[in-house]
Protein backbone atom coordinates (compact mmCIF):
# COMPACT_ATOMS: atom_id res chain seq x y z
CA UNK A 1 0.00 0.00 0.00
CA UNK A 2 2.18 2.80 1.24
CA UNK A 3 5.32 0.77 0.72
CA UNK A 4 4.79 0.16 -2.98
CA UNK A 5 4.04 3.81 -3.55
CA UNK A 6 7.21 4.82 -1.79
CA UNK A 7 9.20 2.13 -3.59
CA UNK A 8 7.93 3.09 -7.04
CA UNK A 9 8.98 6.68 -6.34
CA UNK A 10 12.57 5.88 -5.42
CA UNK A 11 12.81 2.41 -6.99
CA UNK A 12 14.99 3.60 -9.77
CA UNK A 13 17.86 5.86 -8.88
CA UNK A 14 17.34 9.22 -10.55
CA UNK A 15 21.06 9.87 -10.95
CA UNK A 16 23.10 6.71 -10.72
CA UNK A 17 26.65 7.23 -11.87
CA UNK A 18 25.88 9.89 -14.45
CA UNK A 19 27.41 13.32 -14.28
CA UNK A 20 25.58 16.59 -13.73
CA UNK A 21 26.31 20.00 -15.26
CA UNK A 22 27.08 22.76 -12.81
CA UNK A 23 26.46 26.34 -13.93
CA UNK A 24 28.45 26.21 -17.12
CA UNK A 25 31.75 25.60 -15.36
CA UNK A 26 31.98 21.99 -16.31
CA UNK A 27 30.70 18.71 -15.01
CA UNK A 28 30.91 17.42 -11.45
CA UNK A 29 31.01 13.75 -10.86
CA UNK A 30 28.42 12.66 -8.32
CA UNK A 31 30.09 10.36 -5.83
CA UNK A 32 28.32 7.34 -4.46
CA UNK A 33 28.28 8.62 -0.91
CA UNK A 34 26.36 11.74 -1.95
CA UNK A 35 23.42 9.73 -3.25
CA UNK A 36 20.56 8.40 -1.13
CA UNK A 37 21.80 5.28 0.61
CA UNK A 38 20.26 2.14 2.03
CA UNK A 39 20.83 1.30 5.67
CA UNK A 40 19.13 -0.96 8.22
CA UNK A 41 18.12 1.17 11.21
CA UNK A 42 15.34 0.55 13.66
CA UNK A 43 14.40 4.21 13.82
CA UNK A 44 14.33 4.61 10.02
CA UNK A 45 12.11 1.73 8.91
CA UNK A 46 11.73 2.82 5.27
CA UNK A 47 15.12 3.73 3.76
CA UNK A 48 15.46 6.09 0.84
CA UNK A 49 16.27 3.38 -1.69
CA UNK A 50 15.51 -0.30 -1.97
CA UNK A 51 18.27 -2.73 -1.23
CA UNK A 52 18.64 -4.47 -4.60
CA UNK A 53 19.36 -1.95 -7.32
CA UNK A 54 20.07 -4.22 -10.30
CA UNK A 55 17.08 -6.52 -10.61
CA UNK A 56 17.54 -9.88 -12.29
CA UNK A 57 15.05 -11.04 -14.90
CA UNK A 58 13.13 -13.09 -12.36
CA UNK A 59 12.98 -10.15 -9.99
CA UNK A 60 11.86 -7.83 -12.77
CA UNK A 61 8.97 -10.11 -13.67
CA UNK A 62 8.11 -10.34 -9.98
CA UNK A 63 7.96 -6.58 -9.74
CA UNK A 64 5.61 -6.53 -12.72
CA UNK A 65 3.41 -9.09 -11.00
CA UNK A 66 3.43 -6.92 -7.88
CA UNK A 67 1.62 -4.20 -9.81
CA UNK A 68 -1.41 -6.44 -10.04
CA UNK A 69 -3.51 -7.90 -7.28
CA UNK A 70 -1.45 -9.02 -4.32
CA UNK A 71 -3.80 -11.89 -3.53
CA UNK A 72 -2.22 -13.74 -6.44
CA UNK A 73 1.24 -13.60 -4.88
CA UNK A 74 2.42 -16.70 -3.09
CA UNK A 75 4.17 -16.51 0.27
CA UNK A 76 7.60 -17.15 -1.27
CA UNK A 77 7.03 -14.36 -3.77
CA UNK A 78 6.08 -11.98 -0.99
CA UNK A 79 9.27 -12.88 0.86
CA UNK A 80 11.27 -12.42 -2.37
CA UNK A 81 9.74 -8.95 -2.83
CA UNK A 82 10.62 -8.12 0.77
CA UNK A 83 14.21 -9.19 0.27
CA UNK A 84 14.44 -7.03 -2.86
CA UNK A 85 13.53 -3.98 -0.83
CA UNK A 86 15.25 -4.76 2.45
CA UNK A 87 18.53 -6.35 3.40
CA UNK A 88 17.82 -7.46 6.98
CA UNK A 89 14.51 -7.90 8.73
CA UNK A 90 13.91 -6.14 12.00
CA UNK A 91 14.55 -9.34 13.90
CA UNK A 92 17.86 -9.81 12.11
CA UNK A 93 19.08 -6.25 12.55
CA UNK A 94 18.11 -6.11 16.22
CA UNK A 95 19.73 -9.32 17.36
CA UNK A 96 22.51 -8.90 19.88
CA UNK A 97 26.16 -9.47 19.23
CA UNK A 98 28.75 -11.17 21.41
CA UNK A 99 30.46 -7.84 21.98
CA UNK A 100 29.64 -7.79 25.66
CA UNK A 101 32.24 -10.47 26.32
CA UNK A 102 35.00 -8.27 24.91
CA UNK A 103 33.67 -5.35 26.91
CA UNK A 104 33.71 -7.27 30.20
CA UNK A 105 37.16 -8.65 29.41
CA UNK A 106 38.46 -5.16 28.72
CA UNK A 107 36.93 -3.88 31.94
CA UNK A 108 38.59 -6.56 34.03
CA UNK A 109 41.90 -6.01 32.28
CA UNK A 110 41.97 -2.29 32.95
CA UNK A 111 40.78 -2.70 36.52
CA UNK A 112 43.63 -5.15 37.03
CA UNK A 113 46.16 -2.75 35.54
CA UNK A 114 44.85 -0.02 37.80
CA UNK A 115 45.26 -2.32 40.78
CA UNK A 116 48.90 -2.92 39.89
CA UNK A 117 49.48 0.82 39.56
CA UNK A 118 47.88 1.40 42.97
CA UNK A 119 50.07 -1.25 44.60
CA UNK A 120 53.18 0.26 43.10
CA UNK A 121 52.08 3.71 44.34
CA UNK A 122 51.52 2.40 47.87
CA UNK A 123 55.05 1.01 47.93
CA UNK A 124 57.08 3.66 46.15
CA UNK A 125 55.18 6.96 46.23
CA UNK A 126 53.33 7.45 49.49
CA UNK A 127 55.06 8.38 52.75
CA UNK A 128 54.20 6.98 56.18
CA UNK A 129 50.69 7.41 57.67
CA UNK A 130 50.16 9.97 60.45
CA UNK A 131 50.88 8.97 64.09
CA UNK A 132 47.14 9.01 64.82
CA UNK A 133 46.89 5.53 63.30
CA UNK A 134 49.17 3.84 65.86
CA UNK A 135 47.60 1.39 68.33
CA UNK A 136 48.42 3.41 71.47
CA UNK A 137 46.95 6.53 69.96
CA UNK A 138 43.82 4.67 68.89
CA UNK A 139 43.36 3.20 72.36
CA UNK A 140 43.55 6.65 73.94
CA UNK A 141 41.16 7.92 71.29
CA UNK A 142 38.56 5.24 72.04
CA UNK A 143 38.88 5.83 75.78
CA UNK A 144 38.32 9.55 75.33
CA UNK A 145 35.29 8.92 73.13
CA UNK A 146 33.78 6.66 75.80
CA UNK A 147 34.51 9.27 78.48
CA UNK A 148 32.72 11.90 76.42
CA UNK A 149 29.72 9.54 76.00
CA UNK A 150 29.75 9.70 72.21
CA UNK A 151 26.35 8.47 70.90
CA UNK A 152 25.20 6.94 74.17
CA UNK A 153 21.68 5.98 73.00
CA UNK A 154 22.17 3.84 69.90
CA UNK A 155 25.76 4.27 68.77
CA UNK A 156 29.31 4.08 70.06
CA UNK A 157 29.02 4.44 73.84
CA UNK A 158 25.77 2.49 73.89
CA UNK A 159 27.83 -0.62 73.18
CA UNK A 160 30.14 -0.09 76.21
CA UNK A 161 29.30 -1.48 79.60
CA UNK A 162 30.35 1.30 82.03
CA UNK A 163 29.81 -0.86 85.13
CA UNK A 164 32.06 -3.71 84.10
CA UNK A 165 34.37 -1.61 81.94
CA UNK A 166 34.09 -3.84 78.89
CA UNK A 167 32.21 -4.00 75.62
CA UNK A 168 28.67 -5.26 75.91
CA UNK A 169 28.13 -8.78 74.67
CA UNK B 1 2.53 -15.51 7.14
CA UNK B 2 -0.81 -14.43 8.54
CA UNK B 3 0.29 -13.02 11.86
CA UNK B 4 -2.12 -11.13 14.07
CA UNK B 5 -1.83 -7.38 13.75
CA UNK B 6 0.18 -6.13 16.74
CA UNK B 7 -1.26 -3.63 19.19
CA UNK B 8 -0.67 -0.18 17.76
CA UNK B 9 -2.38 2.04 20.32
CA UNK B 10 -2.86 2.39 24.02
CA UNK B 11 0.62 1.03 24.80
CA UNK B 12 1.51 3.68 27.35
CA UNK B 13 -1.88 3.42 29.00
CA UNK B 14 -1.58 -0.33 29.27
CA UNK B 15 1.89 -0.02 30.80
CA UNK B 16 0.75 2.58 33.31
CA UNK B 17 -2.33 0.61 34.31
CA UNK B 18 -0.04 -2.31 35.05
CA UNK B 19 2.91 -0.62 36.69
CA UNK B 20 1.47 2.31 38.61
CA UNK B 21 -0.56 0.30 41.18
CA UNK B 22 2.50 -1.90 41.75
CA UNK B 23 4.74 1.13 42.16
CA UNK B 24 2.30 2.72 44.57
CA UNK B 25 1.97 -0.46 46.62
CA UNK B 26 5.74 -0.97 46.79
CA UNK B 27 6.28 2.62 47.86
CA UNK B 28 3.76 2.25 50.66
CA UNK B 29 5.42 -0.99 51.74
CA UNK B 30 8.84 0.66 51.73
CA UNK B 31 7.60 3.56 53.83
CA UNK B 32 5.86 1.24 56.30
CA UNK B 33 8.92 -0.96 56.57
CA UNK B 34 11.14 2.03 57.31
CA UNK B 35 8.69 3.43 59.85
CA UNK B 36 8.26 0.20 61.81
CA UNK B 37 11.75 -1.11 61.26
CA UNK B 38 13.76 2.03 61.96
CA UNK B 39 11.94 5.04 63.33
CA UNK B 40 9.69 3.35 65.90
CA UNK B 41 12.55 1.30 67.46
CA UNK B 42 14.69 4.42 67.48
CA UNK B 43 12.04 6.44 69.29
CA UNK B 44 11.63 3.60 71.78
CA UNK B 45 15.40 3.39 72.34
CA UNK B 46 15.59 7.08 73.13
CA UNK B 47 12.57 6.89 75.45
CA UNK B 48 14.09 3.96 77.36
CA UNK B 49 17.48 5.65 77.60
CA UNK B 50 16.11 8.84 79.13
CA UNK B 51 13.74 7.08 81.48
CA UNK B 52 16.70 5.94 83.61
CA UNK B 53 18.98 8.86 82.88
CA UNK B 54 20.60 10.68 85.80
CA UNK B 55 22.21 13.80 84.35
CA UNK B 56 24.16 14.74 87.47
CA UNK B 57 25.66 11.28 87.83
CA UNK B 58 26.73 11.23 84.22
CA UNK B 59 28.22 14.70 84.56
CA UNK B 60 30.27 13.67 87.58
CA UNK B 61 31.52 10.56 85.80
CA UNK B 62 32.59 12.64 82.81
CA UNK B 63 34.21 15.16 85.13
CA UNK B 64 36.25 12.48 86.84
CA UNK B 65 37.36 11.17 83.46
CA UNK B 66 38.91 14.58 82.89
CA UNK B 67 37.37 15.60 79.58
CA UNK B 68 36.10 19.01 80.69
CA UNK B 69 38.19 22.16 80.66
CA UNK B 70 35.85 24.29 82.79
CA UNK B 71 35.72 21.92 85.74
CA UNK B 72 38.71 19.85 86.82
CA UNK B 73 38.30 16.41 88.46
CA UNK B 74 37.64 16.64 92.24
CA UNK B 75 40.85 16.61 94.24
CA UNK B 76 43.61 18.67 92.72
Amino acid sequence: MLATRALSLVGKRAISTSICVRGGHGVAKVDDYALPAYFDRRENPLPDVQFVTELSAVQKSLKEKEKGSWATLSNEEKIALYRISFKQSFAEMNEGTKEWKSVIAGMFFFIGMTGLVVLWQRKFVYGPVPPTFESEWKEKEVQRMLDMRINPVEGFSAKWDYENKEWKK
Amino acid sequence: MSLAKPAMRGLLGKRLRFHLPIAFALSVVAAAAFKYGVTEPRKQAYADFYKQYDATKEFNNMREAGIFESVRPTGK
